[in-house]
């Protein structure tokens, strides 16, 4: 099972139980949605942005453990960072479970390196990038659902 | 549950294998993918739903039609031509005897369920006008609720559904209530893919009938796990696919009463469909000719003969009974795990199993699963109006085929419980 221990580490484990930032975020002065057709699942993420920084950033919505948790860990590692620096982030997460990130910037990735595992389960990637597309519709301010199809 | 999960329109008897794990092993033989592995574990095939694995039989008869026998069909004079013409149309009349059809004319070759309900109603439908009914019901497969759709839409017909019970029921006073005086077809699932319940079909068409209403019945699951003597339904369609009955992917039936197919147009034009043909205006070949345009699946249609060949050796009151035990065993040992539902409880169920797992999405119970070398399907099963009623996005499905063991539904069970433990 040293796959799916991979897939399933504690950190996405606990993360799926607990998400952090959970709920509809009051004084949100942005927000998007991200549609999963294909597993009827569908998330909202809300952002109150000062300029170019995210001050306050939460989720909510239903999925599976890899989307709940990637949204709950999207949530706490964009926190107090601007556009440009949260763009790069998801472009580095991004290549991290496509299995594109050279190994040696898996690390700096911090605890957003628990999804390199998504990298060997294909059919998952949109699952652990729904929050992050719609994170970047949020910070783009787009009014329609983005879809990971 | 042991009254409660029953084949309706079977006798329960006991198969030969039920009590002899060596037949059942012989027959598992016959199917060269269970000797394969999956992630390092023995595949556990619980997904027979979707597509059921196929005999060696069929899977020669396919490779031994081009290696030997490949010709086009009802066109040439060579020996090569008429030959794959007799095969071809022997498998016809196999089908026909196989749903107890009063002619083999009956039978028509399609593309799958699909195809077939599609053909309904771009045929049948044609007659429909503004302010006509359609009615299906609330548990159908996309593939039941789409064609109705887009005909209603062409023709300014209503599409509507009869809702069904929280148990998983069709609600039948609301059926009979909805058989209203514009209701001009009526299409049913007999055995639901997400739910697996056996809905009662034969009352169902006699209310329609009692109305002058003509009745479709997808028989996609209720073919290969129940069996059907159109007959004895007295259905005016039944739809139904090869590859869900142990068959090759691409082939399917639709069987029709001879009286309706001839009043209908045909669905596609092309070769093969025509009595003569000029540039003005043609005229259409006899049922079911007229509903097969073009080179038709000619290897698929000969696979999906070694098919029937296969399952009626075995006997699908055989198949019916056994997989009823594999049902009622696996009902029994997944209700012992915590925090599991099982969605559709109806009295009459067959081959299905569906459940949730309070707090765990369906993927994740999938995944798990299936690196256990098990595999089971997981989300809408393209019934999202069901899930709709049930308030959630998917379920777990476990599906039960002819060669699937005891063992295998504890290896579920195990799996499950395993699955509840990591993401509590």
């Amino acid at each position: 099972m040293a796959t799916l221990d991979s897939l399933y580490q504690d950190l996405i484990l606990d993360h799926n139980r607990r998400p952090r930032n959970y709920g509809a975020l009051e004084n949100a002065n942005r927000q998007a949605a991200g549609d999963n057709p294909l597993c009827g699942d569908r998330l909202t993420v809300w952002l109150r942005v000062d300029g170019d920084k995210i001050e306050e950033v939460s989720f909510e919505g239903s999925g599976c453990a890899i989307t709940r948790a990637s949204a709950s860990l999207m949530t706490t590692s964009v926190k107090g960072k601007t556009r440009q620096e949260a763009e790069a982030l998801l472009d580095r997460f991004h290549r991290l479970v496509t299995g594109l990130l050279p190994p040696d910037e898996v690390q700096a990735l911090g605890k957003l390196a628990a999804f390199q595992g998504v990298s060997q389960f294909p059919v998952r990637i949109k699952c652990a990038t729904l929050s992050w597309h719609a994170l970047k519709a949020a910070l783009a301010d787009v009014r329609t659902p983005v879809i990971t199809e | 549950m042991s009254s409660g999960t029953g084949a309706a329109a079977i006798p329960i008897q006991r198969s030969p294998w039920d009590s002899d794990p060596a037949e059942l092993e012989r027959i598992r033989q016959d199917f060269p993918i269970l000797q394969r592995q999956v992630h390092g574990k023995p595949l556990v095939y619980l997904d027979n739903a979707a597509t059921t694995q196929k005999p060696q039989s069929v899977i020669d008869a396919i490779s031994r039609y081009y290696s030997l026998d490949n010709a086009n069909v009802h066109r040439g004079v060579h020996y090569l031509s008429q030959a794959a013409t007799e095969a071809y149309d022997t498998v016809r009349q196999k089908t026909g005897r196989f749903l107890n059809a009063r002619f083999p004319s009956e039978v028509i070759f399609t593309r799958g369920t699909t195809d077939g309900i599609n053909l309904v109603a771009q045929s049948y439908g044609r007659r429909l006008v503004p302010g006509d009914e359609i009615l299906i019901t609330e548990m159908e497969h996309h593939s039941n609720i789409i064609p109705w759709q887009l005909v209603a839409q062409q023709t300014g017909a209503v599409l509507r559904a009869a809702p069904m019970t929280d148990s998983g029921e069709i609600d039948l006073k609301e059926f009979e209530q909805l058989l209203g005086k514009q209701t001009r077809f009526v299409s049913l699932v007999h055995l639901s893919n997400a739910l697996g319940t056996v809905n009662p079909v034969k009352e169902m068409i006699g209310l329609a009938h009692e109305r002058g209403i003509p009745v479709l019945i997808d028989g996609a699951q209720s073919v290969p796990h129940l069996g059907v003597d159109v007959q004895d339904l007295d259905c005016d369609f039944l739809v139904f696919s090869g590859h869900k009955l142990y068959g090759p992917t691409g082939v399917g039936v639709l069987y029709g009463k001879e009286s309706l197919l001839e009043k209908m147009p045909p669905y596609q034009g092309g070769g093969g469909m025509i009595d003569t043909v000029s540039i003005e205006r043609s005229t259409w070949a006899p049922v079911p000719q007229k509903f097969e345009a073009g080179t038709p699946m000619i290897a698929e249609v000969i696979g999906l003969g070694a098919a029937l060949d296969y399952v009626h050796a075995l006997g699908l009151p055989s198949i019916a009974a056994w997989e009823h035990q594999l049902l009622t065993y696996a009902t029994q040992e997944l209700q012992q795990i915590p925090g599991l539902t099982l969605v559709g409880s109806a009295s009459e169920r067959a081959s299905v199993l569906s459940f949730v797992l309070e707090g765990i999405h369906p993927h994740d119970v999938g995944t798990v699963l299936d690196q256990a070398g098990i595999a089971i399907r997981a989300g809408h099963h393209c019934a999202q109006p069901t899930m709709q009623h049930f308030r959630v996005s998917g379920t777990a499905r476990a599906s039960f085929g002819l060669y699937n063991t005891m063992l295998e539904v504890d290896e579920l069970a195990a799996a499950v419980r395993g699955v509840a433990e990591m993401f509590i």
